[in-house]
């Protein structure tokens, strides 16, 4: 009777019919699910049957040796590459092997490249700016005007990052790892979901890679993050969950004190530094 | 407004008070000093500064899309050109019955090749409203499919230049056919009279030359209301790092579409009022030498200023004059010599030379510091 009633409630659009600009759904807990997915490039298995699940809100780390298909998972995640079989669904609603890049990317997926890219030129307030969730048309972009509301934004993120002294400079002439930290700052302004963070410390220095634990643990909760990293000092300070990628696939899965006593991941890893 | 917002900035004001103040002087000049005083200013000097002023308006259009985008078009000479052939076309059909064979309807040159009706794409350039629609589509929808064609496939750089190098070459090529219709090798001239004013009069040509200065303005306030939107900066984030620009959303090749299509209009009104001031439109504005030369007025005033391109617009061809008076041989041995010194001396241009004063001044502000700290 229930479910009669539910069909007959005229002012909503059944559920297949939504546009696919839905929100994204996430009441039934996870905001990314991968399942059983292969990619192969020329004969190798870049990835290999691999089940992955990202809470909403959740900081993971992925972790595994060169070739192991972390880069290889994310292209996948963010629409650049179409993997051969499996699913992955961003929330219950958004089937992500059906869309683009950049309506990835506006839904609500960011994804942080391993080298820092910013708009050298212009200073670290107008690359916050122009990242910013807007109406990113030609028109409207021409027109825009710098509403309070979005001054807000970007002083709210540049306190996140930690930037805000420096609003004014060009972004060139700041630090390497400045600029990973004004990149991140960047996805922020787009609003995301989901973060795909890629190496973030690789370069930095000890007190730069606390500045960017912290920062990085503190948005867990708000988004969902996801850290590729080498660093296992820098993952044991921010891990809550680790996953160990190996061959295409997941090795291990849990807490760092687990999977550094996994005997299976010291062998194919942790081994090597070891 | 994204096109008031210039008005309100101060390097704007003082670029168009000095370039009507430049107007003024030269229009009073003009019309009140004796002809014997050393101060008058002849309809022939009134004419060549109008010519510059086209210049200038063509080195702004290439400044936007090679400074602010970073698009080096080596092909800009063809939007000039095709703007240029819209107002010829127009200036033809006014002639009349006026022409060496009097026919009331074809020009001479059509006339001379035996044809007996006008070809289908001439029709309406006798309406001025028409034609000067006409200046502003023909170079702005050949932008359009040049540059659909070229940014939807990615091409950038090197390659980009190359191809609007020979597409240039490719129209000089074309328009030198008798064939096309636009007067071969000859092009188009002996104009009579524009919307009524009879071309070889003192006061036509002064105000051909007060209109080519507020064409100038009103180009240099549009170029400059996009670079100081939020357009405009993602212009600059699409030049420094086109694949981070497009993962934050912006759709590219739109921008560098909507910017070069802005720009080849502003080539295409330059070209226009170019024509009437020099009275004759032929394929060799097409030739790629031209479109190059374009290029070395921008570099050699400063790129990514807009007023750069101005300067060296302006300071290039008065030196192009002088020298092709005292030995016509050296030009261009002296523009090649001039655009080595100032890329290996001036990397910025002579406006660079000229901002990098005030930057010393402002190096104690606060965000400098924090900036070296």
């Amino acid at each position: 009777m229930s479910i009669f009633q539910e069909l007959t409630n005229r002012d909503q659009v059944f559920e297949f019919l939504a546009p696919v600009q839905s929100p994204v759904d996430v009441r039934h807990g996870p905001i990314l699910y991968m399942e059983d997915v292969s990619v192969s490039f020329d004969g190798f298995k870049a990835i290999n049957n691999l089940n992955l699940t990202i809470d909403d809100g959740e900081l993971r780390c992925i972790i595994g040796p060169n070739g192991a298909g972390k880069t290889t998972m994310m292209d996948i995640i963010t629409g650049k590459t179409r993997p051969d079989t499996g699913s992955v669904w961003f929330g219950s609603r958004h089937n992500l092997l059906t869309m683009n890049e950049p309506d990835i990317a506006t839904l609500g997926i960011g994804r942080k490249f391993q080298k820092p890219t910013v708009f050298e030129a212009l200073t670290v307030f107008e690359n916050l700016e122009l990242a910013m969730a807007t109406d990113k048309r030609i028109f409207p972009t021409l027109t825009a005007t710098m509403k309070p509301e979005y001054r807000e934004r970007i002083e709210e993120v540049l306190e996140m990052i930690g930037l805000k002294d420096l609003r004014n400079a060009p972004a060139g002439i700041l630090s390497h790892g400045q600029k990973q930290w004004l990149e991140i700052g960047m996805l922020l302004m787009q609003k995301p979901r989901l973060l795909l963070v890629d190496e973030p410390v690789a370069g930095m220095t000890e007190q730069e890679m606390e500045r960017t634990a912290e920062l990085l643990t503190s948005l867990a909760g708000k988004q969902s993050v996801v850290v590729v990293e080498h660093d296992m000092g820098f993952v044991r300070s921010i891990a809550r969950k680790v996953t160990v990628l190996h061959q295409g696939s997941v090795l291990a899965e849990g807490s760092m004190d687990e999977v550094s006593n996994d005997p299976e991941v010291v062998k194919v890893y942790l081994g090597e530094e070891a | 407004m994204w096109l008031t917002r210039p008005l309100q900035e101060r390097s704007t004001q003082i670029f168009l008070g000095v370039l009507f103040g430049a107007l003024v002087i030269v229009s009073a000049l003009h019309l009140f000093m004796p002809q014997d005083s050393a101060l008058y200013v002849s309809s022939y000097t009134v004419t060549l500064l109008g010519k510059y002023l086209c210049y200038a308006l063509l080195a702004v259009a290439v400044d936007l899309v090679w400074g602010y985008l970073g698009i080096l078009s080596l092909g800009h000479g063809a939007f000039f050109a095709l703007g240029g052939y819209a107002m010829g076309m127009y200036l033809m059909r006014q002639i009349g019955d006026r022409g060496v064979y009097g026919d009331p309807v074809l020009p001479d040159f059509m006339v001379f090749l035996n044809w007996q009706e006008l070809p289908w794409y001439w029709a309406g350039f006798d309406m001025a409203w028409f034609a000067f629609i006409m200046v502003l589509l023909a170079p702005g929808i050949l932008a359009l499919v040049f540059g659909f064609l070229a940014f939807r496939s990615r091409v950038t750089g090197v390659y980009l230049s190359i191809i609007t190098q020979a597409l240039t070459f490719a129209l000089m090529l074309a328009f030198f056919r008798n064939e096309m219709g636009f007067g071969g090798n000859n092009g188009l001239t002996d104009f009579k009279d524009i919307l009524g004013f009879d071309l070889r009069t003192d006061a036509t040509r002064l105000g051909l030359f007060l209109a080519t200065g507020i064409a100038l303005a009103i180009g240099y306030v549009i170029c400059r209301g996009i670079v100081t939107s939020k357009l405009g900066r993602v212009s600059v984030a699409c030049r420094d790092a086109e694949a981070r620009t497009r993962f934050i959303g912006y759709r590219v090749e739109r921008v560098q579409l909507f910017v070069f299509v802005v720009s080849a209009m502003l080539a295409g009104v330059a070209g226009a009022l170019y024509v009437p001031q020099v009275g004759i439109i032929n394929p060799s504005e097409f030739s790629p030498l031209f479109s190059i030369e374009v290029v070395v007025w921008v570099a050699l005033g400063g790129r990514a200023t807009l007023y750069g391109a101005v300067i060296g617009a302006l300071l290039v061809n008065y030196a192009k004059t002088v020298f092709t008076g005292i030995m016509p041989d050296a030009w261009l041995f002296a523009l090649g010599g001039l655009f080595v010194l100032v890329t290996v001396f001036l990397p910025k241009g002579i406006a660079g030379l000229m901002s990098r004063r005030s930057k010393k001044d402002d190096t104690d502000t606060p965000s400098a510091q924090e900036a070296t700290a």
